[in-house]
């Protein structure tokens, strides 16, 4: 495999810059979000959240809040236990949680009571009107004093503060280490952060007719978990219908999270009346549905004295937080490209989620793949320094060659195809190292500046199966395999387009213009024509939604079936019609026509009259109308073996990335500085590059806001410390550099059209390349990145430190 | 109205004032609590839904407003302080998707959205900075922009737009003159 370029089919559609279809809504300021959906009579709840990390309930006084004109009622813990069952749980049964606190708090921030009322203003009038007695216990916020003999237990039925542990061994680890020449090892800390979208999560809840209860929600992939709520809220699955609401942004926030629709549903059964809930800032910064990846890592990695890797061991403390929602998926990520892009066979993987008084965790961009990805690319950078290899050429003598694809990874996954030196040789082409690395030699010594070059590369895994849900348990309760897609096509009496996605899957990324390009590509209509909806529960084919970038990917092959399955029909249609065979006929820009002969063809208009409108035309037997769907199941998974030495194929769609920076340090200050930064990205095929172009440049903004700003901190006592966003610093135009994008494209051979996901990569290698441009600018001063985000506080101490000690 | 002694804010919930205002060129009269923030106002008495709240506190910017033609946060003003004040939301420039702005249409070929969810304040910032007329370089864009959070974009594709924008408008319209080194046929 040598250039990919010329060996894509091409497309009409498919692979050109064209305009998102979303966005004439979006712009005139009509995007349907969860803030401004109306009903009469519509309550507003407001919630009291815990101001103590750990304590028992003793009671809680709403008589003044329920005085209040306006109030129409209070809803506790209590209500919750009497009249509900736990919130859907994916960890362990032992660790259950409701939308409100039952019996004790166990983080700052968790709900301990809603009021509902006419108008938000009253309903936060009536939270200070609340009195609750807390009777504190002790506080656990350090994950691994929690695991000591004798710590406070979060959960007494739990009898542990080890939500899990386990070690995975791929390969031979002690040998591939102790036969190294050359071990690096190191102690890294990934902090705190989150999705923290522009727009909070929300849910309004109406009682509807024949006793179904109606849930709006910005949450994204409902579809697949509705009747989970509905098992929550004691109601038949049949007897819940979940409506898709466009999200403000997502980035893994919005992804499963339950806990919003479920309070405004559970708020909405207790009262019998509409009710909103939409999260306030503070209430998202402290609790939202979860925060992200919170890991301690000793991590060790062996080589040769040519720099290739022999091997990888990791003992990984991961600071859960309170509840265990989504049970340890972001470490099965990791797994999935647990070697990265490089060839070492041995791996072992050390792994203990610890419960603390601190918000449970969830999704975010990467889903726990990035966390691995920084620690993999930081001791690659340790042994490059140690062996005097650049960063480029160590990776380049581990990589995975061409001819090794489909190559199955240690632990069982496969990656599908890739082409990585192409990706380097195309980030190295964009940007001139060497004039940057006799810069940094010139200006240091004639300027007294600091100069560091960062260069990292990241796997990009995308399109989850669901055994991944589940592969790290021996016993799981629901060892699913399913993680379909669904798509219905309609053409209209008039010869319309209509196209149902069966998720609520807008938040941000681009699936209706995903939808209409790939119908655009199979029927030659223009994308822009289609009109696109969404699909509520009640009418809801199989659908997994958006997450781990497979939207694009499953949403193509749903589109496409549904397609092939309309267009057969349209030439059966057509075959009758003309009285020609049905393989003399072409689809060819909306019209089918006879082979050979385009002036004998019919349009869609003239075909879709006919199928809805003139069944004595119709070939005999066929059914009215014009209206396919098709539900496009994982392309390739396995199972796990039943030991778990393998965990099966899980996340074969595998992208790649090379990230480059060149940054300035300011030694006294701490600040940082981009002077360039170049970001390749193989995709696979591309369905629409300045789309995918947004999200590499949005994603790496993110992974440089968990580099450099965002922390959702905690104090020793367990008091957060992040509840405003003059605290928690999301990057402004001012933090985030122009970044220089390139693409790559190595189709998949599994997927329709080869595209790959594209959605996380960008996030998934800033860390790694910003941390190697710091240590790079300061390595006279010995500095090592170790722990995100990395502080100007935590530059000058090591600067001060290192003078200090040179001065002694 | 009842008061208590425990919330300060209740005592007063019950005060209502009448404000007169100008709101995307038509003069509005409405009975409002005292209390109700601009936003609030402007969401759910209006009907303008576009006015995004994303904090609450001032800082991400999604609210913002153009009060007399200059960007202000309208989570952090109280509706009553707008009596006799000019305020536009984006609907002022154009509340029809088959007929955008200049500016909302230089958005969309610059993909300088994705969610959506601060586009309406990106967009009147735009027209704010833009209103001089003047060219300027991606880094006093960057610099003038930076007010308002996008979580999406990483910005790039939002300067892009903003300098599609100023030339569309130097240029007289949505067909633009071509170049951003045209002649400028007004503002």
């Amino acid at each position: 495999m040598t250039t990919v370029e010329n060996e894509k089919p091409r497309y009409k559609y498919i692979g050109s810059d064209r305009k998102r279809v979303e966005d004439p809504r979006l712009l005139v300021g009509r995007g349907g979000y969860i803030a401004d959906l109306k009903f009469p009579g519509l309550l507003h709840a407001a919630i009291l959240r815990s101001p103590v990390p750990h304590a028992t309930i003793r009671s809680i006084d709403a008589t003044e809040a329920l005085k209040l004109p306006g109030v129409v009622a209070v809803v506790t813990g209590e209500d919750c236990k009497a009249h509900m069952n736990p919130c859907m749980n994916f960890g362990p049964s032992s660790i259950p949680q409701f939308p409100l606190a039952v019996d004790k708090v166990r983080y700052v921030g968790e709900a301990v009571a809603a009021v509902i009322a006419e108008s938000r203003y009253i309903a936060e009038d009536a939270v200070e009107l609340l009195e609750v007695e807390f009777e504190d216990l002790p506080a656990v916020t350090n994950p691994v004093a929690a695991m000591e003999p004798g710590a406070a237990l979060l959960h007494d039925g739990h009898g542990s503060n080890i939500g899990y542990e386990r070690t995975f061994e791929f390969g031979d680890v002690a040998g591939a280490i102790s036969g190294a020449d050359l071990v690096v090892e190191d102690t890294l800390h990934w902090g705190r952060s989150a999705g923290m979208p522009m727009e909070t999560s929300g849910a309004v809840a109406r009682p509807g007719l024949n006793g179904v209860l109606e849930i709006y929600c910005n949450s994204l992939n409902f579809s697949y978990f509705s009747f989970l709520i509905a098992g929550a809220l004691k109601l038949p699955s049949n007897r819940l219908t979940m409506n898709p609401v466009p999200a403000g942004g997502s980035f893994g926030s919005k992804f499963t999270a339950h806990k919003v629709p479920t309070l405004a549903g559970f708020l909405a059964l207790r009262t019998g009346r509409p009710v909103s809930y939409v999260e306030d800032r503070l209430d998202h910064l402290m609790n939202s549905d979860h925060h992200a990846s919170d890991r301690y890592y000793d991590a060790k990695m062996g080589f040769t004295s040519e720099g290739i890797i022999t091997g990888l061991d990791v003992d990984v403390v991961d600071d859960y937080g309170a509840y265990m929602q989504f049970g340890v998926g972001t470490h099965g990520n990791a797994f999935s490209q647990i070697v990265g892009p490089y060839g070492f066979r041995n791996v072992k993987y050390h792994l203990r989620a610890v419960l603390t008084n601190k918000c449970q965790q969830g999704a975010y961009r990467g889903f726990g793949s990035e966390v691995h990805n920084w620690v993999l690319e930081r001791l690659i950078d340790k042994a490059a320094v140690e062996l005097g290899l650049k960063p480029e050429e160590i990776r380049r003598r581990n990589f995975i060659t061409n001819d090794q694809f489909p190559y199955k990874i240690p632990g069982g996954n496969v990656y599908d195809s890739g082409n990585y030196p192409a990706v380097l040789d195309k980030a190295l082409g964009m940007i001139d190292l060497e004039h940057w690395r006799s810069e940094q030699k010139r200006l240091r010594e004639e300027e007294g500046r600091y100069i560091g070059i960062g260069l990292a590369t990241t796997q990009e895994r995308s399109v989850f199966s669901a055994t991944e849900f589940w592969a790290l348990n021996d016993n799981p309760d629901f060892p699913l395999t399913s993680s379909p897609e669904s798509a219905t096509v309609t053409i209209d009496p008039a010869g319309q387009f209509q196209l149902l996605l069966h998720c609520q899957s807008m938040w941000g990324n681009s699936p209706e213009t995903v939808g209409t390009t790939v119908l655009a590509e199979e029927f030659g209509i223009e994308p822009e024509t289609v009109n696109v909806r969404y699909a509520d529960t009640a009418r809801a084919l199989p659908g997994t939604g958006p997450g781990g970038s497979r939207y694009t990917v499953m949403l193509a092959g749903a589109v496409r079936g549904a397609s092939r399955k309309l267009q057969r029909k349209l030439i059966d249609i057509a075959a009758h019609s003309l009285e020609v065979a049905a393989e003399d006929l072409e689809l060819v820009d909306a019209r089918v026509q006879v082979k050979g002969a385009p002036e004998k063809s019919l349009s869609l208009p003239e075909l879709a009259s006919t199928a809805y409108f003139f069944a004595l035309n119709m070939p005999p037997g066929m059914e009215s109308g014009l209206e396919e769907s098709y539900t496009y199941d994982h392309p390739y998974t396995t199972l796990p073996s039943a030991d778990r030495s393998d965990l099966g194929v899980f996340y074969p769609i595998m992208g790649h990335a090379c990230h480059i920076a060149v940054m300035e340090v300011d030694p006294d200050t701490g600040t940082t500085k981009f002077l360039d930064y170049v970001a390749v990205h193989d995709a696979g095929t591309m369905v629409n590059p300045k789309s995918l172009g947004g999200h590499v440049t949005g994603g790496a903004a993110q992974g440089l806001g968990s580099t450099l700003y965002e922390e959702l901190a905690y104090d020793d006592e367990g008091q957060f410390k992040s509840s405003t966003f003059m605290d928690y610093l999301v990057p402004t135009a001012n933090e985030v550099p122009p970044f220089r994008i390139g693409h790559v494209e190595t189709p998949s051979p599994f997927t329709e059209y080869g595209i790959k996901g594209g959605g996380e990569g960008g996030r998934m290698v800033t860390p790694s390349v910003v941390s190697a441009a710091i240590d790079d600018a300061l390595r006279e001063y010995g500095m090592r990145v170790r722990e995100l985000p990395v502080k100007p506080a935590t530059i000058v101490a090591t600067v001060q430190a290192a003078i200090a000690e040179s001065s002694k | 109205m009842t008061t208590t002694e425990n919330s300060p804010e209740a005592r007063y919930a019950g005060d209502t004032r009448t404000v007169t205002l100008r709101v995307n060129g038509q003069e509005v009269t409405r009975e409002v609590p005292t209390r109700t923030t601009l936003a609030d106002f402007l969401r759910d008495d209006l009907d303008l839904v576009s006015v995004h709240l994303g904090c609450e506190h001032g800082v991400c910017g999604c609210c913002t407003v153009l009060l007399d033609g200059g960007s202000v946060r309208s989570c952090l003003m109280l509706a009553v302080q707008a009596q006799g004040h000019e305020i536009e939301t984006v609907e002022s420039l154009s509340a029809d998707q088959n007929n955008l702005h200049p500016i909302q249409e230089a958005f969309a070929e610059e993909q300088g959205l994705q969610c959506g969810f601060c586009t309406p304040a990106m967009v009147l910032r735009t027209k704010e900075i833009l209103a001089d007329g003047q060219e300027r370089t991606d880094d006093e864009v960057r610099h003038e922009i930076s007010g308002i959070l996008c979580r999406c974009t990483g910005y790039q594709n939002i300067i892009n737009a903003v300098q599609n924008a100023g030339r569309k408008l130097r240029c007289g319209g949505a067909g633009g003159c071509g170049s951003a080194h045209d002649e400028a046929k007004g503002a």
